[in-house]
C-alpha cells in the first residue's frame, strides 16, 4: 500500500483540493511548481544552509536516561525544541519562504494556533524582508501572549480572528479569505499538513528532515536505523508526519500519533479528531473532521493551543483508516503531568503539545529493551503560565 | 423542462437573481422570503444552506449563516420546509452551499431531495471540477439538476472552455476575486474581463455576482452578462425589522428603469 500522495492529490480516499474557484490559480501554481522548485540544486543548497546555520540542524537525538529507566525502554527524544524559535514549525517556514520567493510573491500570510507557526513565519519573513500578516484566534492571542509579542517584535502584523471559537480553525478561515482577496502577490504559508493539495505533501516533505536525521542518528547510536516505536503529537499533524515520514514504508516500526483528548474524549470538550470525527471536508481537503450530523464543524477544545483543531491532515486520515499508525489521545491533565515529569527527570521543559506525546509513554507496555523515539516538537517557554497555574508553582 | 433553462430561453437580459440564507433571520422565514421575492419581481433564487465555516464569504453572510445554524437550521429541516416550495413559488430555485453538509447528508440523497421538492440546480463553490466529474456528475444529471460553476478574472481560457462544457444552466461570473460582500467598483480592468468573457461566446448564459448591491452595478453587469446576482446587500436587508415588507422596494430599486417600464 502507498502511504504517499497520488498524482491526483489523494491519499486513499483523503486529500484533494476542495477550494473555491478564486483559490484555484494560486493552488494550481503551487501544485505545478513545488516539486520542480524543491528539486533545484540552488534551492536545496540555500535550504540546507539555512537549516544548518540558521535553524541549528541537525537537531540532537537525545537518549533520555532517567525517563528510560522509569519506563523500562530505551527512550530517545528528537529535540525539535532546540531549533531556532523553539519548535519544528520553522523547518516548514524556511522551505516555504524560499519557494514563495521563487514564485515572485511579495506578501506572506499565515494562521497560527499556539503562535509557534506564526513566530516561525514572522522569523523567516524578517530574514527575507517580506511583509508578513498572521491570523490568530482571539482566544489564542490571550493564552499565548509571549508569542504574539515575538511576532510583533519581528515586524509581523497579527490580526485576531473573532469568528467561531476564535482559535486555530477560525484563524485558518481568515487566512484563506485573505488569500482569496489577494490572489496575485500573496503566498499562504500553511503551518501544518492540512489544506488543499499540494500543501499536505509539501509541508510533509519539509518536515521529513526530522525522520531523515533520526534514522542516521539511530544508526550511529544503536547500529540500526529503525526503532521499535516512533511517537508524536498531532494537531494538524506536521511534526508527526515529519517524524513518521521515512518510517512509513518500514513496516517493522510502529507509529503512534497522540491527539488531545482535552477534558476527556467524551466530555464534549475535546480535540480527539480520529475518535470523534467522521469523513468530511475542512479547509480544502477531505479528511476526518469533528462535525455534527448536519456537517457543521464542531468547535474543539484542548488546553494546548497547537492541538486545538477539529481536523487532521489527509495523510493522517489515511494512516489511521489503513491502520498503519495508531491514533490515541491524552487529556489536559495527563499532558501537564508528563510535562512536569520531563522537567524534573531530564531538565527539559516541553511544549504542552509535545507533553501529549510524552504522556502516552505511561500507557505503553514495553518488553525489555525496546527502542522508542518521541518527537519533542517544541519547548515549553510559551506555556509556562499554564504550567505554573496548574501546579500552583 | 428545467425551470432554469426555460427562464434563460425566455429572457435574455437583465435577469435578477437573489441569494439569501435559509433559516435567517428566523428559522421559518425561508419560504416567506422566497414568495415575497417572486412577487416583487426577482427572476430566480439562490437559497443558501448555512455552514459553520463559509470560507468564500465575507462578514454579512458569515453572520447570517451562524444565526441560521443557531436558529436550528439543518439540511434535513431545509428540505422539510421546501416540501411546500412549488405550492408557493414558481420561479427557478437553486441551493447554494458548501460541500461538507452535502457530503454528510449524502450526495445521492441530496440530489434526490432537491428533485423531490422542485429545486432546479445547485451551487457548491468548494466542489472542484475534477471531483464533480469523477464522483458527482452522474448523480446531478440523473436528477436533472444544473450544477453551476464559478469563474473569476484569473480563470484561464482553457479552464473556462472546460467549465462551459460541463455546465448546464448558467456560468457564475465573479466580478472580482474576493469573498462576498465587497462593493463592486467598476474599473477598466473589470470591464475588460467582462468583455473578454462575453467575446468567448460561451454556450451557457452567464450571470455576474459578488459586489452587486444597487441598480448601478446591476445595470453595468447586465451589459456584459444575462444578468446579475445580489447576495450580501439583500442578506443585510433581511437583518432589519419588517424585512418582508421591504422586499418590493429593494427589488424595484435594483431593477431601476426596467421596473418602471413594466
Ligand atoms: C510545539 C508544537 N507541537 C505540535 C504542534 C501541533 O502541530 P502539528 O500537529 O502540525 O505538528 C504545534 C502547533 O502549534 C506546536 O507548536
Amino acid at each position: 500500500m502507498s502511504y504517499h500522495v497520488n498524482e491526483k492529490g489523494y491519499y486513499g480516499n483523503f486529500g484533494g483540493a476542495y477550494i473555491p474557484e478564486m483559490l484555484y490559480p494560486n493552488v494550481e501554481e503551487l501544485r505545478d511548481n513545488y516539486l520542480k522548485i524543491m528539486a533545484e540544486p540552488a534551492f536545496q543548497e540555500e535550504f540546507q544552509e539555512l537549516l544548518r546555520d540558521y535553524v541549528g540542524r541537525p537537531s540532537p537525538l537525545y537518549f533520555a536516561k532517567r525517563l528510560s529507566e522509569k519506563y523500562g525502554a530505551n527512550i530517545y527524544l528528537k529535540r525539535e525544541d532546540l531549533n531556532h524559535t523553539g519548535a519544528h514549525k520553522i523547518n516548514n517556514t524556511v522551505g516555504q519562504i524560499l519557494l514563495a520567493q521563487r514564485l515572485g510573491k511579495k506578501r506572506i500570510i499565515a494562521e497560527t494556533g499556539a503562535g509557534q507557526h506564526g513566530v516561525a513565519t514572522a522569523t523567516v519573513c524578517a530574514l527575507k524582508g517580506i511583509e508578513c500578516v498572521v491570523y490568530m484566534g482571539a482566544v489564542d492571542i490571550e493564552r499565548q501572549a509571549p508569542n504574539v509579542a515575538r511576532m510583533k517584535m519581528m515586524g509581523a502584523t497579527v490580526i485576531p480572528a473573532t469568528s467561531g471559537s476564535q482559535t486555530l480553525k477560525d484563524a485558518t478561515n481568515e487566512a484563506l479569505r485573505d488569500w482569496i482577496n489577494n490572489p496575485v502577490d500573496t503566498h499562504y504559508i500553511i503551518g501544518s499538513v492540512v489544506g488543499p493539495h499540494p500543501y499536505p505533501d509539501m509541508v510533509a516533505r519539509f518536515q521529513a528532515i526530522i525522520s531523515e536525521e533520526t534514522r542516521k542518528q539511530l544508526t550511529e547510536k544503536i547500529g540500526k536505523p529503525n526503532p521499535d516505536y516512533v511517537m508524536a503529537c498531532v494537531g494538524g499533524g506536521s511534526n508527526a508526519i515529519g517524524m513518521f515520514y521515512h518510517f512509513l514504508d518500514q513496516e517493522d516500526v510502529k507509529l503512534i500519533a497522540v491527539e488531545a483528548a482535552g477534558k476527556g474524549v467524551h466530555t464534549g470538550e475535546s480535540a480527539a479528531t480520529t475518535a470523534l470525527g467522521k469523513e468530511g471536508v475542512l479547509h480544502g481537503s477531505r479528511s476526518i473532521v469533528m462535525q455534527t450530523e448536519d456537517g457543521q464543524v464542531i468547535e474543539p477544545y484542548s488546553i494546548s493551543a497547537g492541538l486545538d483543531y477539529p481536523g487532521i491532515g489527509p495523510q493522517h486520515a489515511h494512516l489511521h483508516t489503513s491502520a498503519r499508525a495508531k491514533y490515541v489521545s491524552i487529556t489536559d491533565e495527563e499532558s501537564l503531568e508528563a510535562g512536569l515529569q520531563l522537567s524534573r527527570l531530564e531538565g527539559i521543559i516541553p511544549a504542552i503539545e509535545s507533553s501529549h506525546a510524552l504522556a502516552y509513554l505511561e500507557k505503553m507496555q514495553f518488553k525489555g529493551d525496546e527502542t522508542v523515539v518521541v518527537c519533542l516538537s517544541g519547548r515549553g517557554d510559551k506555556d509556562l503560565a499554564t504550567y505554573m497555574k496548574y501546579f500552583g508553582l | 423542462m428545467n425551470r432554469l433553462k426555460q427562464l434563460f430561453e425566455e429572457k435574455k437580459g437583465n435577469i435578477l437573481s437573489i441569494y439569501y440564507t435559509a433559516g435567517y433571520p428566523n428559522l421559518n422565514s425561508t419560504l416567506d422570503i422566497a414568495e415575497a421575492l417572486e412577487k416583487a419581481g426577482a427572476d430566480f433564487l439562490e437559497i443558501g444552506v448555512p455552514y459553520s465555516d463559509p470560507l468564500a464569504d465575507g462578514p454579512v453572510i458569515q453572520k447570517s449563516s451562524q444565526t441560521a445554524i443557531d436558529n436550528g437550521m439543518t439540511v434535513k429541516l431545509l428540505f422539510e420546509q421546501l416540501k411546500d416550495l412549488r405550492k408557493r413559488v414558481s420561479i427557478p430555485v437553486l441551493l447554494m452551499g458548501y460541500v461538507n453538509p452535502v457530503l454528510q447528508y449524502g450526495v445521492e440523497n441530496f440530489c434526490a431531495s432537491c428533485a423531490e421538492v422542485g429545486v432546479d440546480g445547485v451551487i457548491v463553490p468548494d466542489l472542484p471540477m475534477y471531483e464533480y466529474e469523477e464522483m458527482y456528475k452522474d448523480c446531478f444529471e440523473g436528477h436533472k439538476l444544473s450544477n453551476i460553476f464559478l469563474i473569476t478574472p484569473t480563470t484561464s481560457e482553457a479552464r473556462i472552455r472546460k467549465i462551459d462544457e460541463l455546465s448546464n444552466g448558467f456560468i457564475y461570473l465573479l466580478s472580482t476575486s474576493s469573498t462576498t460582500g465587497k462593493n463592486l467598483s467598476v474599473s477598466n480592468e473589470i470591464e475588460d474581463y467582462f468583455a473578454r468573457i462575453k467575446g468567448m461566446n460561451l454556450k451557457n448564459p452567464t450571470m455576474i455576482g459578488f459586489g452587486i448591491s444597487d441598480n448601478k452595478s446591476f445595470s453595468k453587469a447586465s451589459e456584459y452578462a444575462n444578468g446579475a446576482i445580489v447576495g450580501s446587500a439583500f442578506v443585510k436587508l433581511m437583518g432589519e425589522e419588517n424585512y418582508l415588507e421591504k422586499i418590493p422596494a429593494f427589488i424595484s430599486s435594483m431593477k431601476g428603469k426596467e421596473a418602471m417600464t413594466v
